[in-house]
Order: structure tokens, then sequence, then C-alpha cells
């Protein structure tokens, strides 16, 4: 994760004038992705055509166009049983196609990090215009129960950082990470800096170290993390999105299928205060909330500062970790603040988890927009006004 | 025979829970059986073998056999294939696909790996059926042939998977059926020797969802019939046109070379680094 970056590795740092996007591909190349499939969409484009650039002159770099998402998950799921950190880049028609291997990289506990940069739907919806019409389907979107890891980034340099998390989190937890982006920060330019790779803890996924005859591919432990061989690595076993006893082989035997359920979503429960990344702005002595993220967190950022100057006692709860729900650090302001807005651009399925946990604790504010406009810091302090 | 127990256990996993899931008489068994062999013949080391498999009955071979395997998802094996490939070209990546799997569901997966020319050997286990769903219609079933999706025939023209991957652009193109297992581990060895995309599909009878639906009283005719039915393209010149059109071609269809997706990654690379090895 960031550190702080000292005076004298200054030097080493790049300023760089950026788009979303392409603060997205130096996130990744920072953590160490070196394979990248993906087929083109707007506006996640960019992602790709600078993949593209920048992947073929890099050590074992490898950039491939695919005949569609499925291809192109497909294979970034391969690469990754290689051995290699791997990413694709769509939008929302091309995350629907996804989702099928989305199911089954959390079944096979296979790391990987999918860019989704939403734009309105439903259907081909509105290529360039933003929205936060997919937050449901990262959640829920392929068949089945499984835990998954959902992020989001609301600034460029945040696209830089929330992909090397993406990063961190799929290699150390062995599970497919999300990153949801919205038109907006996807296209917004801004300088950044991208500080050395040294400051970065960049985390990769932990190989076998005993024999590879005493390798049990699944096997329980402390962390519920099994290490992970790449093939060729000499640890030969099955891979399969069948439900898999400890050594990989099929099996529909109750106590196994339960044994391995139970440890798919364990794992991400034990880590919880690891994946769960939120950021509070003024939020100490609130007595009025914003929860947001993406684009419209920094419409209300600007909201919560100006209602402050009114005297409102107002402040702002960002999530970057979308799922597993943040639910600590949403219950904390809940039970503080008499009103909470949530104000996002979809009909409500971020509030839908926030009143989920609510409890009668607040008085829940929503405030969706859904014409591929964003929601403005104006719109945000008039609620925060009447709140 | 003590050969062939060696052979099987040094390639089959032991642990895994056998019986296997194939019906008796089933001809997939006979191409893993040739898969081994040719494996063995080449000297490849298991742990540089990945065996990608779809989903289907055919999808269920890649359990039992001591490489590294990778069961994917339904019509999607070559996407993983040509990931795994392109991570790791050292690897010898081999695609297991039913003919459902590999051109219905996967058929735009199957033209593209075959275009862009990467180093994958595709085996397509080709018995004209859905057979592990029940004997639905494929896209290879014959046309006026029955399935439980096609009760009163097919209506629909089939696929020539051959001819398909030569439109394609694939450089190896080879078919055999199971009853013909030295032409099968002969093209089957050269395929995997090959760099780039090389399909073998093998016809495959089905005697449980093909055979009993259209005609054939036990296995033993459906073998026979696969026998008499398919004939070497060499053998087929002698033949009347009436007697050619009825005839199903075995044998080597295409042989060329062209280089492979990774190799051209690989010299884009090296030009890009001035050929410093990276
Ligand atoms: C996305 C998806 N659709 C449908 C299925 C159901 N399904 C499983 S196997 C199969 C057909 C297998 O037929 P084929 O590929 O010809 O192989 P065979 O069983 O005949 O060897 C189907 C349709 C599935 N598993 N996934
Ligand atoms: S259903 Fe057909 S293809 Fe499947 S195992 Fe039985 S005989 Fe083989």
């Amino acid at each position: 994760m960031p550190t702080k970056v000292k005076k004298n590795q200054r030097k080493e740092e790049r300023a760089i004038f950026a788009l979303g996007n392409e603060a997205v591909v130096e996130g990744a190349l920072l953590a160490g992705c070196s394979f990248f499939a993906g087929y083109p969409i707007t506006p996640s484009t960019e992602i790709a055509e600078i993949m593209a650039e920048r992947l073929p002159g890099i050590p074992e770099g490898v950039f491939i166009q695919m005949e569609d998402e499925i291809a192109s998950l497909g294979a970034v799921i391969g690469a990754s049983l290689a051995g290699r950190k791997s990413m694709t880049a769509t939008s929302g028609p091309g995350f629907s196609l996804m989702q099928e291997h989305i199911g089954y990289a959390s079944m096979t506990e296979t790391p990987l990090v999918i860019v989704n940069v939403m734009r309105g739907g439903p259907s081909t919806g509105m290529p360039t215009s933003p929205a936060q019409g997919d937050v449901q389907q990262a959640r829920w979107g392929t068949h089945g129960d499984h835990p998954i890891i959902v992020l989001s980034a609301s600034d460029v340099q945040e696209c830089l950082d929330m992909t090397v998390r993406a990063f961190n989190l799929s290699e150390k937890y062995r599970s497919p990470v999300i990153l949801l982006l919205d038109e907006i920060t996807a296209h917004t330019r801004e300088k950044i800096h991208i500080p050395d790779r040294e400051t970065y803890e960049i985390f990769s996924r932990i190989k076998p170290t005993m024999p590879p005859e005493w390798f049990v591919p699944y096997e329980e432990s402390m962390r519920g993390v099994p290490p992970m061989p790449a093939l060729g690595d000499g640890y030969r076993f099955h891979v399969t999105g069948l439900t898999h006893d400890v050594n990989g082989y099929p099996t529909s035997r109750p106590d196994e299928v339960e044994k391995l359920m139970q440890r798919l979503f364990r794992k991400i429960d034990q880590f919880f205060y690891d994946i769960q990344i939120v950021e509070e702005t003024a939020c100490e002595d609130a007595e009025v909330a914003v929860i947001a993220y993406g684009c419209v967190a920094r419409s209300a950022h600007l909201a919560v500062l100006q209602a402050r100057e009114k005297g409102i006692k107002a402040g702002l709860l960002k999530l970057k970790t979308l799922f597993p729900f943040p639910r600590p650090a949403v219950d904390r302001i809940i039970r503080q603040c008499r009103t909470v807005i949530v104000p996002e651009l979809n009909m409500g399925q971020m509030s839908r988890e926030v009143k989920r946990v609510n409890d009668g604790h607040s008085r829940i504010r929503t405030l969706n927009r859904i014409d591929g406009q964003i929601i403005t810091p104006a719109e945000i302090l008039k609620l925060l006004q009447k709140a | 025979m003590a050969e062939v127990t060696q052979l099987i256990h040094h390639y089959l996993r032991h642990n895994k829970r056998f019986p296997h899931v194939l019906c008796p008489g089933c001809g997939h068994g006979i191409v893993l059986g040739s898969l081994v062999r040719c494996v063995h013949q080449l000297g490849l080391s298991k742990d540089e073998v990945v065996l990608v498999a779809g989903i289907g009955c055919s999808g269920r071979i890649a359990v039992y056999v001591d490489f590294n395997t990778v069961h994917t998802t339904h019509g999607r094996a070559l996407t993983f294939a040509t990931g795994i490939k392109m991570a790791n070209p050292k690897l010898k990546v081999i695609a297991v696909m039913g003919d459902g799997d590999a051109l219905s569901i996967g058929g735009n997966h199957f033209l593209h790996a075959a275009r862009r020319n990467i180093g994958v050997t595709a085996l397509i286990l080709n018995n004209n059926i859905y057979g592990m769903t029940g004997g639905q219609s494929s896209s290879t079933t014959a046309e006026n042939c029955y399935s439980t999706t096609s009760p009163y025939g097919q209506q629909e023209q089939s696929f020539d998977i051959v001819n398909l991957a030569k439109a394609a652009g694939a450089p190896y193109v080879a078919r055999s059926t199971v009853l013909h297992v030295k032409l099968l581990d002969r093209i089957l060895t050269t395929a995997l020797e090959r760099p780039g995309f090389n399909l073998v599909e093998v016809l495959t009878p089905c005697h449980t969802q093909f055979g009993r639906k259209n005609k054939f009283k036990t296995n033993v005719d459906m073998y026979q019939w696969y026998k008499k039915n398919a004939t070497p393209i060499e053998a087929l010149d002698k033949l009347s046109e009436a007697e050619r059109a009825k005839r199903t071609p075995i044998g080597i269809f295409v042989e060329e070379n062209r280089p492979s997706l990774e190799e051209r990654h690989a010299a884009i690379k090296a030009r890009l680094t001035d050929g410093a090895p990276s």
C-alpha cells in the first residue's frame, strides 16, 4: 500500500498528467501485472490501448486482444494459473459477458483484476455517460453463492492506488477483484504522482514450498488461502469449476462441499479489516453525513466542506471497498448521525446496503440520478441543509 | 502387458476415485489412451504438459491424467489455453473438447484460435451429439439424424470441422476415428510436435446418446459403421463419385508452417528491447 514518499525519493517519483484509465495502467504495471487480455468497449478502451503499447516493452509482458469478453477473461484466468498477474478491463455489456468466468475464478481461487468502467445502462445504454449501475452486478452477477472483493476509485490518483490494491488483495486472498470506475473518473485528466515501485508494498501470491508429493492443492489452513503454484512448476494438480475436494477432484460429498464453501467465505471474512477501505472527511463530530463512492464522492466532498462553512456539522464517508460491504465503518456513522444521505448514479444500489444495516438508527435519505448526468455538490448541499 | 500397466501407473491419477464416468464402449477412453501414448513417445515430462478441457463427457477425461489439468467452462477451453500458452510458451498446451463444446458454444473461439495460430493442440472428440446433457443435437449432428432435440430429424446442415479449421487458417488439420488408432497416434504425435495451432478431430462413437436413437442396435454396430465409412484421403480417388460422397475422409488435410502467435510476440519483444534477453 502507498507509504509516505520520503524527500530523497522524490527524484524517482514521476508526476504525469493522466487520464483515470491511464492511471489504472500505471497502477497495474507497478503492481507487477504482466498479462492483459481484453476487448474494446467505451469508456474503458484506453486501458487496453495503453496496455497494448506498454506491455510488449516490459520483460514477460503480454497483451492480447481477444474475440470477446468471455474469451478475454478466460485468457486472463489461464495466464493467472500459469503464474502471471493478469487483468482485463471492460464496461457494462462486456462485464455481463464475463460473469460465468468470474464465478469460475472465485471457485478455483484464481487471482485476477477486472476493471469495469461503468456506463449508463441497461443494455448498450449510454456509452459515454457516467453511471454506477453495476454495483449489485459486481456483487451478485455470477450464479451461486460466493464472496467477492469490489473496489472503487473517485479520482485519478486513486485509480492508480486502487489498482495496486486490487492486485494486492487478489494475490493475497486468491480471489478475483473487481475495480468499479465510472466514466467521469476514467476520463478525467489530472496530475498524479507515480511513486517509485519501492515505495509500494507489492504482494504476490504465496507459492508452495513443500515437495510436490506433499502438496494438497486446496488444503485447510489458518489463513484459509492455499499456496498457489503456477502450471508447470512441478506441482501437478487439477483445477475445476466443479465443487472439489482438497485434492481438487470433483466431489458432491456434503462434508467436502461444505468445507470448501465455508473456507471460500471464511478467507474473506477473516481478513475483513484488511480489505475494508474507507476514507472519512470531517466525520469526528458530524451530525449529518454523506456516504458516497466514485465520482459522486467528489461532489459530496465539496458539498460537505460548503456545509461546514454554513455551520452544518456535516461529514463524508467515502467507500473505497464496496464489497465485502464495509459495515463497521457505516455502522459507526449511522449510529452517530441523525441523517445519512446516500447519493448515487443509480436507483439505489448502495443505499440498499446502507438501509440493510441501518436498523432504525438513522434517517437514510437517497439521491439518485439515472439520466447520464453527474450529481452536483449543490444538489447534495441542498439535502445537507434540510437534513 | 507389463509395459502398458506401467504406463497406466505413470500417467493416471491413482488417487482419483475410479471408476471413471464414461459409459462402457465410449470412444473417449481410446482417445485418452492415444494421448498418453503420444506424450510418452515424445518423451514430454508430465510437468510441461497442460491439458485444458471444456465441459462435456470429453471434458471429464482431464481429471484422470497426471498432467497439469484445467477443467474449464463449456465452450471456452481454447480461451484458457490461449492465456496459458501466451503466459508460458514453454508449456505444451492441449485443449480437449467435445463437438458441442468446441463448435457450438465455442465456435467463435475455435475460429479465432486457428486464425491467431496460437500454439495449442486442439483435440476435438466428435461424437456428433451432446453426450453429457443427454443426447441433444450439436452443430455436427448430421441432417435427418435423431436426437432428443431433433425428434423429427435434424433440420439444420452440420459443420465439417476439418473444413472450418482449414478456412480459419489452421496450419495443421487432421482427422481420424477411434478405430484407426495407428493413424490417430501418428497425427496426434505430429500435432504435439508442431508449433502453432494444430487441429486433430477424432470421430468417436457415443452409443448411449447417438447410437441408440439412430438405429444402431449395439456398440459394435456403431464401431463397424465408423470403420466402413471413414476412408483415408489417399484412397478416396479410387472410389466413384457416388461412393465418395458417402464417405468421411480421414488423414492429414493441411500441413503448413507459419509462425505461431507466441513466436511473433517474442520477435516484437526482442525488437523493442534491442534483442537484449529479457
Ligand atoms: C454455459 C453452459 N451451457 C450449457 C451447459 C450444459 N452442458 C454441459 S455439457 C454440454 C454438452 C456437451 O456436449 P459435447 O461438447 O459435444 O461433449 P460430449 O459430452 O458429447 O463429449 C452442455 C450443453 C454448461 N455446462 N454450460
Ligand atoms: S454419454 Fe456418450 S460420450 Fe458420454 S460417456 Fe457415454 S458414450 Fe461417452
